[in-house]
Order: structure tokens, then sequence, then C-alpha cells
């Protein structure tokens, strides 16, 4: 090896502790990138490979009933490739070992297996034979929630009748990739399920022979979209459609591509926090080792060195630290790339999930570490190049203090020298400064963004489950049923109280822009379900008009008293103009909501509910729910308790770890910062140090002096890190700010406490360290050597 | 000592390696300007050993700087063997310091982290013909010190190893500035003795810096400089054994 690199390794090699904690950081930076990128190739390679291998459908549509010849029509659109006509329904299951009903989709397969649209990738067992009306396939995840096999059977309610279904088999389909039933906040597997069942049987149980309620359609390549849809809706209309949609609405790939594009956002952007605080700790350093190396760089010039060779020397000394931290840091994204795709696994379904480092992954990380390196070198390296050599050979000039600008407005009388001494070299490297408590405040930040979501989710269930949705049951009827459908519900066991409950299927367009939902009759004054404004108090519902989420009014590009148009998609389809009257902030979807009798009215119809709120006693919650279990009206039954526990775990899972790595790397930066600044003051002020110690000052005394810089850059990073972490909170609230969902900014007190604490204990953890070499500091040596 | 006309410009004496004309040096320190020299005119000949002589603050480490090809006077002009250095751009200066010159400097200059080998393999691993590391440190004396780090060394061993550094890539001229100003006359000695050997072994023209009158007795030929002037040149007929130098 040449004497000129091992002298590169042993300069690294004396100030390790420093380069570790800038591989450290850049090791963050860059496991970020590759966990996320990593993860998010391997996703959505997958998704691709599974939509295309089992035929996932371009287009999806629901309608009451259709007769089978339509089928060949929908068939003959021009760009239609594959058409998929099937039965589907909603039905309560009783499972063994659950007390509470479940609510099962039964999905129409044909009797034989054949290349069906979103067709089923068997896990075990085999698929349904024909003739065999009672066989079903279930999906995997409810198989599994329920330890249920090939075997077994389930007990569901069809028409009326009970009926056991007989589980031959488990599957997965590109259809429930993420098996969520509409309207919930989280996957439940437990108490949703997805069963696939003869065509021929399930239209024999549903009176829907010759016929079909539900259309997949496959789309040639290039064929547009737009049109099909429209098509599709002009044939569908007589029948009762409810509004074809592209697959980029159908919930499963939608959840699954929200959460995709997230990692890719996130990928992109975190990592940049960490490579920027890298940088600015590799410009500190290597400025400061080439400012103590002055004498050095002028010896190898003098010696024959160009300004190349000695440029590249320390260039060399940025990439050896942060490409060892790349590299490290991308074998360490690859295994939390791993860990990650495996907790996706638990609640996306895939027949195959394998890890995929790509390389341009691998290139992307080594390519950012290099630029950390690059940025970070960059000023340290142009002034060893620029060091005319002749002047190197001299000392450098005492560094230029003057009077700080508090010390100038007539305050000197009040500090002490020492106290003077920190203001006035704060003073002197203003920059310096101000990136260290940038860098802190970094970290201040990550911090909050990691915990704020608990605040975020706390405020999200008690406003959802305590202000909002104050029912125990959500009851969802199979077909909207006359008003005394009500008081027969509510005089069921244990309904302490029951409203209505009055949906309808709906296209909203507003210009050129439109969408799908359901508008939500409400009644007066209502103590169940109500509407929550955005300071979490109920809303009063307007006699006229519409109240919109906010979200949806920003689709569609409405505002307070906007105008549009509702076509009904139920009964006889009235197209309504409606006001929009209020806004409201919800977290769950894109609702609207009116009064429950102008709601009647639209549809000419008397007090009709398609399903009802109930409160419930839960002490006579089981015998509730036996009943319910048995009642043919019933599709579904949505339990709040359910829906909490089930949010509730998987947030659990997922925030523990998330939390855990956010204080991890948090700290990693705090503590690189901090211990960086306080290494290299220290190698800046041995001397003078060393020298007050001579004239007697205590080891705590000149401790004070260098720590007490830090102290002040951390008390001043640390609010302005929770102000940052805030600022970075509301970026992540406008991140996820999705059609599909939204979180509240809301920051807590604890969690500002507790990032403040995690920062001061990082910053005191390094402040010790150092506090050990200064300790350690041997004056005579110190006062020997000669700057 | 014979004195002799200090200068003798418009000539060019046969085998000189360098010739100085008119050197000026200012330096721009912000409000003050420092005229570092004031029009300087030297030869150095080949094989030659010269001191120059003067108080601090004198310009003659400026001077050397200057020869060496690690800073540009403000005006003037420096020929080295015919070619002119002051012409020459910074790679070429850095060529002219690779191939032909060695410095020793004050303060050695040892980069801490090698090894005395290591210091020296620096030089010859960028040097067409070097000596190796080894015969260097054994020219200079250290030859069982070769694996010490410099903060393992003496003052006098590091500057012996400074000279090793400079001397392995058998340069053509050997520059010092104040060798042995950090040393103790024990020490100091040591490493003139080092230095006249290789000038006398390896014929390469020296030139020493030093404010030390009596280092000047080793001399061939002594340049007093002040205040940013040559004062006079004296030549020495009869040189001294560093061993035999008192201060």
């Amino acid at each position: 090896m040449r004497a000129i690199h091992r002298k590169l390794l042993r300069d690294l090699w004396q100030i390790k502790g420093q380069v570790f904690a800038i591989a450290a950081v850049i090791g963050v930076g860059v496991a970020m990138f590759v966990a996320y990128l990593s993860t998010f190739d391997s996703l959505s390679g997958t998704q691709r490979a599974y939509y295309e291998r089992y035929r996932f459908g371009d287009v999806f549509a629901s309608l009451k009933r259709a007769p089978d010849s339509l089928q060949a029509r929908l068939a003959e659109i021009p760009g239609v490739a594959q058409v998929e006509a099937r039965v589907v329904a909603e039905v309560t299951l009783d499972v063994e070992g659950m007390t509470e009903p479940v609510t099962g989709r039964l999905v129409s397969v044909p009797e034989r297996k054949t290349a069906i649209l979103n067709d089923l990738s068997m896990i075990e067992g085999r698929y349904i034979e024909p003739g065999r009306g009672n066989e079903v396939v279930v999906t995997e995840g409810f198989a599994l929630a329920h330890g249920l096999g090939p075997g077994d059977s389930v007990s569901a309610v069809i028409n009326g009748r009970s009926r056991d279904l007989e589980i031959v088999g488990v599957a997965l389909s590109p259809e429930f990739i993420y098996t969520i039933r509409p309207g919930a906040l989280m996957p439940d597997d437990a108490r949703f399920g997805v069963f696939w069942m003869s065509r021929k049987a399930l239209a024999n149980a549903f009176d829907m022979e010759g016929g079909f309620n539900d259309v997949v359609l496959r789309l040639q390549p290039g064929a547009s979209e737009a049109e099909i849809i429209a098509r599709t809706d002009d044939l569908l209309k007589k029948y009762g459609g409810l509004g074809a949609m592209s697959r980029d609405f159908q919930i499963s790939n939608w959840y699954l591509s929200s959460e995709l594009k997230q990692l890719k956002g996130f990928g992109t952007v975190v990592p940049f926090i960490f490579l920027g605080v890298a940088a600015f700790l590799l410009n500190v350093v290597l400025t400061r080792i080439v400012s103590v190396q002055r004498e050095q760089i002028a010896a190898l010039k003098a010696l024959g060195y160009s300004n190349l060779e000695v440029g590249w020397h320390y260039s060399l000394w940025s990439l050896l630290v942060a490409g060892s931290g790349g590299v490290v840091g991308a074998m360490m994204g690859r295994n939390m790339g791993q860990g990650m795709l495996n907790m996706y696994n638990g609640y996306f379904r895939f027949p195959f999930l394998e890890y995929r480092l790509a390389p341009d992954v691998v290139l992307g990380a080594l390519g950012i570490s290099l630029l950390a390196a690059i940025v970070g070198a960059s000023q340290a390296v142009r002034g060893a190049v620029k060091l005319p050599p002749a002047e190197a050979m001299r000392p450098e000039p005492p560094a230029r203090y003057r009077k700080t600008l508090v010390e100038r407005l007539g305050t000197e009388k009040w500090f002490s020298q020492p106290a003077r001494m920190v203001l006035r070299n704060l003073e002197r490297q203003p920059l310096r400064a101000l990136a260290s408590i940038i860098g802190i405040s970094c970290s201040g930040g990550l911090l909050v963004i990691g915990l704020f979501f608990l605040d975020s989710i706390e405020v999200l269930l008690d406003v959802q489950f305590n202000i909002a949705q104050r029912q125990d049951i959500t009851l969802t009827f199979v077909e909207p049923r006359s008003s005394g459908a009500l008081f027969e519900v509510s005089r069921l066991p244990g309904v302490v109280s029951a409203e209505p409950a009055r949906s309808v299927p709906v296209r909203l367009r507003a210009g050129h822009l439109s969408r799908q939902t359901a508008v939500t009759g409400l009644v007066n004054d209502p103590r169940l379900q109500r509407v929550v404004s955005s300071d979490y108090q109920p809303v009063e519902l307007p006699p006229e008009g519409v109240l919109m989420t906010r979200k949806l009014a920003e689709i569609l590009g409405l505002q307070q008293g906007s105008v549009l148009t509702v076509e009904v998609l139920e009964g006889a389809r009235p197209v309504k103009e409606a006001v929009v009257a209020d806004l409201v902030d919800e977290f769950m979807g894109t609702a609207v909501y009116m009064d429950m009798d102008a709601l009647h009215r639209w549809m000419r119809e008397g007090s009709n509910l398609s399903g009802a709120y109930l409160q419930v006693d839960s002490y006579h919650a089981d015998a509730l729910y036996a009943h319910l279990k048995s009642l043919p009206s019933v599709a579904g039954v949505a339990l709040k308790s359910a829906a909490i526990d089930a949010f509730n775990n998987q947030m659990d899972e997922m925030m523990g770890v998330f939390i855990f790595f956010n204080i991890l790397f948090a700290s990693i930066i705090t503590i690189g910062v901090v211990y960086n600044a306080a290494r290299i003051s220290l190698s800046e002020r041995s001397r003078e140090l060393a020298s007050l110690r001579v004239l007697g000052f205590t080891r705590g005394e000149i401790s004070s002096i260098l720590l007490g810089e830090l102290a002040l850059i951390t008390l001043v990073a640390i609010p302005l890190g929770l102000m940052v972490g805030y600022g970075f909170a509301a970026l992540m609230v406008t991140a996820f700010d999705t059609e599909l969902y939204r979180f509240p900014l809301v920051v807590s007190s604890r969690t500002f406490g507790v990032s403040a604490l995690v920062v001061a204990l990082a910053a005191t953890f390094s402040g010790l360290v150092v506090r050990r070499r200064l300790d350690h500091l041997d004056l005579v040596e110190v006062l020997k050597t000669r700057e | 000592m014979i004195e002799v006309e200090a200068a003798r410009q418009g000539t060019v004496a046969e085998g000189a390696v360098f010739i100085a004309r008119g050197i000026t040096k200012i330096y721009d320190m912000g409000e003050v300007q420092v005229h570092a020299l004031r029009g300087v005119d030297l030869e150095l000949d080949g094989g030659e050993l010269t001191v120059l002589l003067g108080p601090s603050g004198s310009g003659k480490s400026t001077l050397l700087n200057i020869l060496g090809g690690l800073d540009v006077p403000t005006a003037g002009q420096v020929f080295y063997r015919g070619g002119e250095l002051t012409a020459a751009d910074e790679k070429g200066l850095t060529r002219y310091r690779r191939h032909h010159v060695g410095f020793v400097f004050q303060f050695y200059n040892l980069i801490p982290s090698l090894t005395a080998r290591e210091n020296v393999a620096l030089v010859t691993e960028i040097s067409p013909d070097p000596l190796s590391p080894e015969e260097a440190l054994d020219l200079v004396g250290l030859g069982d010190r070769m694996d010490h780090f410099p903060a393992q060394l003496s003052g006098g061993q590091q500057q012996r190893v400074a000279i090793a550094r400079a001397v392995a890539k058998q340069p053509d001229v050997l520059l010092c500035d104040e060798p042995t100003g950090a040393l103790d006359i024990e020490t100091g000695v040591l490493v003139l003795e080092a230095i006249e050997r290789v000038n006398r072994e390896m014929g390469t023209t020296t030139a020493v810096i030093t404010h030390n009158a009596a280092i000047a007795e080793m001399a061939d030929r002594v340049v007093y400089l002040a205040d940013g002037r040559i004062a006079r040149v004296v030549n020495n007929d009869s040189k001294k054994d560093p061993r035999e130098l008192r201060w």
C-alpha cells in the first residue's frame, strides 16, 4: 500500500469515533433509501406480475340484476377483451368460536376451472367440483384467522336459510390482495372473508338464475378506458348499474397502489434528510482536518505531490467514510427491506412475493452516498487544493474574534469570561453553529414525526368512535326496507336504541369531474351516527343541500355554495341538483350527507332504511349476535369494538417498529452532530482549554466552556426541532391525505416532551463522551504541540 | 573568507543552477503590504553548499520558497538550469518540485501518522529514480529507527528523517529552511552532518537558511540577507566540518 494511503487510513483510525458517527448517519439514510425503494420494487413488481398472470380486471361494475344475454353485448364494446359476469352477495356467517356475526362475501366462479378474470391461485386443497353447490374456496386470510382448511365448514344465512358451506380449498385472488370490507378502517380477517362458490349454486340461492349482478372487464391494450366505462354504464343503466369504475378505484388495488406511492415518496424524501446532515458533518470534520493538517499539506506539496493528488487524498477520505456507510447501509437496508416486505405480506396477500433488490436501487444508494461525500468534501478539498504551500508552512494566524452582538449591546458586565468565550466562539462561526442547530433540529423533527402518529391515531379513533359513530353496531340490509324494519330491529334483545340508516349509491358530477360514492341520509339531531366538524363538534345538518367531505369537494373542484349534479344509482335513478351547504373534515373515505327526509323525497319513498345504527347493552350482546346471525334481511354487521381492535392491532404492530427505528435513527443524527461538534471544538481549542487549566480553572469549568457551547446549540435546536417536527408532521399528513383516508394534524405535548428529552439525552451522552476526553487532556503535551 | 562583489548582474556564471534576477515579493495582508523581498539577484552554483544568513524577517524563507517552486515572486525572474521557473504554471512547478527539489523544514513537517520509512516512501513512490527508503535512512544514520513514528523520535531524529525524505528522490537541489532552528547544538550538529554528507557524497546543490551565524562556517558560500535585500555574499575558503561548529 502506498504511504499516502496508509496516512489516510491511520488518520481515519485516529478519529474513528467521528468517522463512525458520520458513517452511521449515511448508513441510516442509505438503509432507508434501499429499504423503501426495494420494498416498493418488490411489491410493485409482484403486483404487476400477479395482475398479469391472474388476469386482474381493468373495469369493475356492480348492478342489480342483468340477464346473461347482456354479457355478449358488453363483450361487443370495442376495446373489451374479456367479460366476466358474476353473482356477488354479502351474507352473515356463523363461525365456530365466534359469538359475533361475521360478514362473508360470496363471489361466483364457474363450476369448472377456466381462465377467468381475477383468477384464483390455490394455496391449499382444490377447486370446487361441479354439482356440489355447497363447496366453497375461501381466502387465505380468513382461513388463517380461524384455523380453517379443506374439510371444515362455516354456516351462512343465505336468503333466509341457514346453509353449511364446505371449504374445499384456500386461495388468493388479485381482487382481494388487501381484503378490507368497504367502509372499514382496517382489514379484519377474522370478521370479513371472501368465499368463491359455484355460479350455479349462488345464482340459485339469490334468485339470479340466468342473470348476474357484477361484472369485470379486461380491456385490450390501448383501449380507451373512459369510453368503455361510459358505454358499460349505458348498457347497465336499465339493470340498476351502480356505475362502472376503473381498477384505480377497486378497493384492494386502491389501497395497494396508495401504499406503493407512499413507499416511493418516503424512499425518495426521507433519506435525504440523513444525507444532508451527513454532508454537513463531513464538511465540518474534513474542513477541520485540512486545517489541522495544514503543514502536512504544505509538506506534501513541497515534496512534489500535485494539487490533484492532494485534493484526491482528502476526497478519498470523504469517499471512504461515505462509501463504507453506504455499503453497510445498503446491507442494512436489504435486511430492513426484507423485514418490511414480511410485514406487508401480513396484510397484502400475494401468492408469491419475493424480495428483490434491483441493481439500480443499489447503484442509486451508492450514488447518493457518493453525492453526500462530494457535497460534504467539496469545500474542504477546495481549501486543501488552494492552500499555497509557502503560506501553509506558517502556522495559521490566530482566529479573529470580536465582541458579540449581545455584549456590544452593553450587557457585557453580565457575562463571565468563560461565558464570553462561549458566545464569541458561536458568533465567530455562525454558519457552523447554525448548521449544527439545523442538524439537531432535524433529529428532533424525526422524533416528532415518529411519535405524532400515535397522537393522530388517538384523536382519529376518539373522533371516529366517540363523537361521530357512537353506535356499537352498524347493520346493513340486503335490500332497503320499509320503516317497520327499524321497529323490528329496536326490539331485538340488547338493543338500547336504534337509528335508521339510509344511504344510496350515487355518481356526483361537477363539470367534467365525477366520482362514485354514496349519499347518507341522517335523521334530525342524531344521537348515534353524527357528522363532525373540524373542531370535532357534531355538525347540525342543513335542511337543504348536502354536507360533503372536504377531500371530495377538492377532487370535484367544489366549494361551499357550489352546485353539483347527483345521479342516484338506485331505484328510479333520479338526477338532482344539490348545493354544497357545508364541508366537513372526515378521516375516512369521501362521504356525502343530507337530511334523511330530503333524501326520502329524492327517492320518492317512505321512511325506508338500508340499515340501522344500534346502541347495545353489552350484557345482552351475545343474544343479539345470535339473533343477527339468523336474520335473512341482514347482509352485514359491523361492530365498533371489533373495528377498534383491528385498528389497534395493526397499529401496535407497525407503530412499535416504526417508532423504535425513528428513535434510533434520530438519536444517531443527534449523536453524530453533537459528538462531532464537540470533538472539533476540542481539537480547535484544546490549547486554549489546557492554558485555562494551567491558570487554575477546574476540569468542570473548562468543560462548561466547551460543552456550554454545545448545550446552548442544543437548547436552541430543541424548540426549533419541535417546530420542524410539526412541519414534518404537517407534510406527513399531506402525504397521507388521500381519497381513502386522512390523518388529523395533532401533536401532543407528550410527543413534544419525549422528542425534546430524547434529543437532550443523546446530546448529553455525546457531551459526556467528550468530557471524558477533556478530563484526560494532557496539559503538557497539548501546550507543547504547535498548532 | 574573501568578500566578493555582491552583484554580478548581466552575466551567467558557468554551472549556475539557479539564477534569480530582481526578485520582489510583496505580501498583501489586507490593510498593510509587507515587502519580503526587494529586488534580489542571486546565483547558486552546482554542487555548492550555500548558507543564506539573516535575521528573522530578512526574507530568506521567502527566497527559499521561491527557489523551491513553493511560491512565486511578485516581480523578477528565476531560472533553474536555464529554464524559467517564474514562467512555469502550477503543474510545471509541481513537476519541478517532484523531480528536482528536496525540502527540509524547520519543524520537520513529517506526516505524524506515518513511520520514518513510510515518510520517506511518500517521496520515493512518486519519484522516477529514488533511493530506497532504507538507503536514504541509512544515509542519515537512522537505519535502526525506520519503523518509528515521528512522535517516537527526538527532534534531531525527526529532522534527519526529513532529510532522508528530501534526498531519497536524489534531488538536484536540497533546500533547508532553518533545519536546526528547533534543535539543541548536539542534535543540530548531527543534522548538519547529514546535510553536509548528502552535499558531499551526492553532489547535491544545497542551500541552507539560518539565522545562526556559526552554521555559515560549513558553507562554500554565505549570502547575507537583511530587510529583503542581499547585503553581501562571502565565499568561504576554509569550510569547517559541522562537528567543529559551536554556538
